[in-house]
């Protein structure tokens, strides 16, 4: 296939754009799930009850913003710069 | 069935392959290996909440343990989609 031929195509650069963004929602669902069943099921019911409904909603959110903690907390601690590279490079 | 565990197929002569069916094909690839990667977890979770000691067969209560346990588990899979989904659409109106 003409690589060149592929990437100058709009269309299929659309395509690939959107449907890496669903795999990337996807695959961030099937993480989620399996975490927030260790954590929110006990014995598997014939239902899904509320308050374990529930519990799975409040996991997602809290994930999220674990996630989200992280990313901040990081780009503090390489902003100053010193406390950074002293917790990378302690051997 | 095995269109979907072969390559695109190499275009002959005519070189270039339809723009459309290569997204077609690609679309049927990620649903396949979602719906795997969905079994396989599935598979791992309701093996370790169902089996205890494990016999020489699934005897009844493993095997109505295992289907109340796949229907939980696209139940949670289900409400951490939507979860997600809300998550996502607060945190776009906010910007």
């Amino acid at each position: 296939m003409d690589n060149q031929a592929v990437t100058a195509d709009p269309q299929l650069q659309q395509f690939i754009e959107v449907e890496s963004q669903k795999q990337r929602f996807q695959q961030l669902v099937h993480q989620m799930t399996e975490v927030c069943w260790e954590n929110c099921m006990d014995k598997p019911g014939p239902k899904l009850d509320s308050r374990t409904e529930v519990c799975f909603v409040n996991c997602v959110e809290r994930f999220i913003d674990t996630s989200q903690f992280i990313l901040n907390r990081l780009e503090q601690t390489q902003k100053s710069r010193a406390s950074f590279s002293e917790t990378m490079t302690d051997y | 069935m095995d269109s979907f565990s072969s390559d695109f197929p190499s275009g002959s002569s005519s070189g270039k392959m339809d723009t459309g069916t290569i997204m077609e094909q690609v679309k049927v690839q990620i649903a396949v290996a979602n719906a795997q990667e969905l079994l396989q977890r599935m598979t791992d979770k309701c093996f370790k909440k169902c089996i205890v000691k494990p016999g020489s067969s699934l005897d009844n209560s493993e095997q109505k343990c295992i289907a109340m346990c796949m229907d939980r588990y696209m139940d949670a899979w289900n409400t951490v989609s939507r979860a997600y989904n809300s998550r996502l659409q607060r945190e776009r109106a906010r910007i």
